[in-house]
């Protein structure tokens, strides 16, 4: 029974308030992205568009998933992963940015699609 | 979940037994964003190489349906984070309250992808041998979900892009087939996470969550807003391409 009351004494209850805003805000940033999508920003649109949405999934993740109120080791698990994601991101983008095909044209190798083959005839 | 609240041998106490448990569902999740981060990165690529094409294929889907779909699955988390709150504060009627309205939010998004997925075959936009980007512009009496503004607007843009890539129609099929893969995938995880909700509507009609025992009501939780965080990232990356001319 003490380990219990230990367990109640330890385990963190949001508020529903709490849950309330953190909705609202979600849904408020999801109107305010599909507005910044009709606005010409140029290349710069996708990066505003995916930090809103990265703002999102950290709303998420800390509040709704609790990640906030979790131990130190569920923290460093998660973190663990964000980085081997951005491993996999980083490596393989500066590739392709970086890369020079055998015809000498630089990625992203779209003024070279009338010189090819189509893939279609 | 016939051991409600019991004390593994292997742990000290029951904290640390639901720590662990937690902490297993974070390990499986990491796995899934590698998942779905390798098929996003793939996206990428291809939407950069082929942006002309992409962007059309974009412009073609329904905006509207896919905000109302976004704000659905977020309230679905919504009532599914007041569902473990229940369950922490043990209110046992308002879990199942919750539970039952996070798997009907589930259902409506899946009903709009349903009517979303529906048009693309009445459109001829699924890839394959009826694939016809222009079938809608020439075609109108066919696509009378389209406004004949938007058909016009669409035509411009086609004409547009056909005049920046010659070989659309390979390309935006492409396009689809990353549209249809991921959206789809995004779906199954969703029909497995209706599966789960109703096993645990089980448990909940039967009384068995408390406010020392849940577990299995916070790691399906976890499971749900891993899903809707893949859409948070999917709206984006499919519906919002080149939305401002």
């Amino acid at each position: 029974m003490s380990e219990q009351e230990h367990q109640e004494h330890h385990e963190h209850i949001v508020p529903p308030t709490t849950y309330l805003v953190i909705i609202l805000t979600l849904l408020f940033l999801t109107a305010t992205t599909v507005w910044a999508a009709f606005v010409n920003l140029g290349r710069f649109n996708i990066v505003v568009a995916l930090a809103i949405a990265t703002l999102k999934a950290t709303l998420v993740v800390l509040f709704f998933m609790h990640a906030k109120y979790s131990p130190k080791r569920t923290k460093l698990i998660i973190l663990a992963g964000i980085f081997w994601l951005a491993i996999l991101l980083f490596m393989t983008l500066s590739d392709y940015i970086s890369r020079v095909d055998y015809r000498g044209v630089r990625f992203p190798m779209t003024q070279v699609t009338q010189q090819v083959p189509a893939l279609r005839a | 979940m016939h051991r409600t609240g019991e004390l593994y041998g292997q742990f000290k106490t029951l904290e640390q037994q639901k720590e662990s448990a937690s902490l297993g569902m974070w390990i499986f999740l990491i796995t899934e964003v590698m998942f779905f981060g390798g098929i996003m990165l793939a996206y990428t690529l291809n939407r950069h190489v082929y942006f002309p094409a992409f962007a059309a294929g974009s412009n073609t889907l329904s905006l509207k349906l896919g905000t109302i779909n976004t704000g659905v699955l977020l309230a679905s988390s919504f009532t599914m984070v007041m569902a473990v709150w229940a369950a922490q504060v043990g209110r046992k009627t308002l879990i199942t309250v919750f539970l039952l309205l996070t798997i009907g939010l589930g259902f409506i998004f899946l009903g709009i992808k349903y009517v979303e997925y529906s048009q693309k075959f009445e459109h001829h936009l699924v890839p394959g041998k009826k694939f016809d980007i222009f079938f809608c512009v020439n075609n109108p009496s066919s696509c009378p979900d389209v406004a004949p503004d938007e058909l016009m607007e669409e035509s411009k843009l086609l004409d547009e892009a056909k005049a920046a890539d010659p070989d659309l129609e390979s390309h935006a099929q492409l396009y689809y087939s990353a549209y249809f893969g991921m959206t789809g995938l995004h779906a199954l995880h969703m029909i497995i996470g209706a599966g789960l909700l109703f096993w645990l509507l089980k448990g909940s009609l039967a009384g068995k969550f408390t406010p020392q025992w849940n577990t299995p009501v916070d790691i399906v939780g976890l499971y749900w807003h891993f899903v809707d965080i893949v859409w948070i990232y999917l709206f984006p990356l499919l519906y919002l391409i080149d939305r401002h001319k």
